[in-house]
């Protein structure tokens, strides 16, 4: 296991939701979860970040905001959509406003289900979104040797 | 001079980013216990710097990073003069200098929250910086010499006298080592937006330097703290030794039992422990030491 696997920062995104599986990202910060046991630190700074976790699905206003963040954020980074809204828009699917899901904007690398996803499958997710977060890591390093092309 | 005064800095050097670790790191796990969590490894500090090297190179401006840079070398240029035995007065210049250093790197971009981290951080400096000099007289005062090596083999423990300095530096030490109340300009656990301020544009290799210069900048606090209880005897070091991880527990407990206060309530209180303990202390040493 390499270090970007242990020490993964992430930067929490609510977008157009009920706001359900934001309160659940907040659950696991709690001392019955406790994600710092895993390096995880909860920043609000998407230059220090390395995951992006997404609840809630996109709409016209806060495209450029999740285009914004995943863009100040440096490689390696990951994706994680939490919630059925954020994959695919939910019940909200068909309002006006909503485009969908997070990869109608952005590319997501995992999808956790759930309305709302509960803690333990946020865990899980993220835990999931290190594997793809190591071969990124792997990527960067590769390409960073090889040199600019 | 003697071999200890070479000796002591070359450790510094080498041992001071381990213990710094092993310090962060034991902080880490003993606010989680005192939050009822289990809370990371204790290299979690580590394996934070490792990672921050391995990400994609990426500064918002070329001098950024050249800031940090200078930062982290006069903070260990303070550690190598004060475990050297050096002038106490030239470390207290020189740690000012590296804290001004990082504030620089943070004014150095446009961003307005790293501005606005950089000027509460620039509060807090106004705030500590005449009782860390308070500290140096009343040394001075205490022993008639501002160098560490006099200081500490003078045959007398400084605390005896300067009870009143100690508590003025452990005061101060709680912004000095960012922990809550006095976290304003940046915080070393997880907050967002303001409260990390200073450091909202440093990311990667510049944020990993920021990280070891707080280990080389604890380990240098934990030594001036020790400082008090040396008297040249082996019981002096050990007595110093273990006070000041006493001194670290305590300000982890300060650090969980606190909210963060405002910046006015930050300088008042700070200017008051300053005159009260620090001009109070070197009064009561030249009314009775004569």
């Amino acid at each position: 296991m390499s270090f970007t696997t242990r020490s993964p920062w992430l930067i929490h995104y609510d977008g157009s939701s009920c706001n359900g599986c934001d309160i659940e990202v907040l659950a696991c910060l709690t001392p019955m979860y406790d994600i710092e046991r895993f390096g995880i630190i909860h920043t609000g700074n998407p230059k220090h970040a390395d995951i992006f976790l997404v609840t809630g699905s996109v709409n016209e206003q806060n495209a450029p905001v999740i285009k914004q963040i995943y863009g100040e954020m440096l490689e390696p980074k990951v994706v994680i959509a939490v919630g059925i809204c954020a994959a695919s828009g939910g019940v909200f699917r068909r309002c006006y406003n909503v485009m969908g899901g997070i990869d109608k904007v952005i590319p997501v690398d995992v999808y956790v289900p759930g309305c709302a996803a509960r803690p333990e499958a946020i865990i899980d997710g993220v835990v999931k979104g290190l594997e793809i977060l190591e071969r990124k890591r792997e990527d960067v390093e590769r390409s960073r040797k090889e040199g600019p092309k | 001079m003697e071999l200890f005064q070479i000796i002591s800095p070359v450790c510094y050097v080498v041992l001071a980013p381990l213990l710094g670790i092993l310090l962060a790191g034991s902080d880490r796990v003993i606010t989680a216990r005192m939050q009822r969590r289990k809370g990371p490894p204790v290299l979690q500090p580590y394996y934070d710097v490792r990672k921050l090297m391995s990400k994609e190179r990426s500064t918002v401006n070329g001098v950024q990073e050249f800031y940090v840079l200078c930062s982290l070398i006069f903070m260990v240029v303070t550690g190598i003069m004060f475990f050297a035995g050096g002038n106490l007065l030239l470390v207290v210049f020189t740690l000012t200098l590296s804290a001004v250093l990082l504030l620089v790197a943070a004014f150095s971009s446009n961003s307005p929250y790293a501005h606005i981290g950089a000027e509460r951080e620039l509060y807090l400096i106004m705030a500590y910086e005449p009782m860390v000099l308070f500290t140096a007289i009343g040394l001075y005062v205490f022993s008639g010499s501002f160098d560490v090596y006099d200081i500490a083999t003078g045959g007398t423990m400084p605390i005896l006298y300067l009870l009143g300095i100690f508590a003025g530096l452990v005061f101060i030490l709680t912004m000095k080592l960012r922990k809550s109340p006095f976290d304003l300009g940046s915080s070393h656990h997880a907050h967002q937006e303001l409260v990390k301020g200073t450091t909202t544009e440093f990311s990667g290799r510049t944020l990993a330097m920021v990280e070891v210069m707080h280990w080389y900048e604890n380990i240098f606090l934990l030594g001036l703290v020790a400082l008090f209880f040396f008297d040249g005897t082996l019981l002096g070091y050990a007595l110093g030794t273990a006070l000041c991880i006493l001194v670290y527990v305590f300000e982890v407990l300060i650090d969980n039992s606190f909210a963060r206060m405002k910046w006015q309530t930050a300088l008042k209180s700070a200017w008051l422990v300053a005159l009260v303990l620090g001009v109070g202390n070197i009064a009561v040493l030249f009314a009775f030491g004569g």
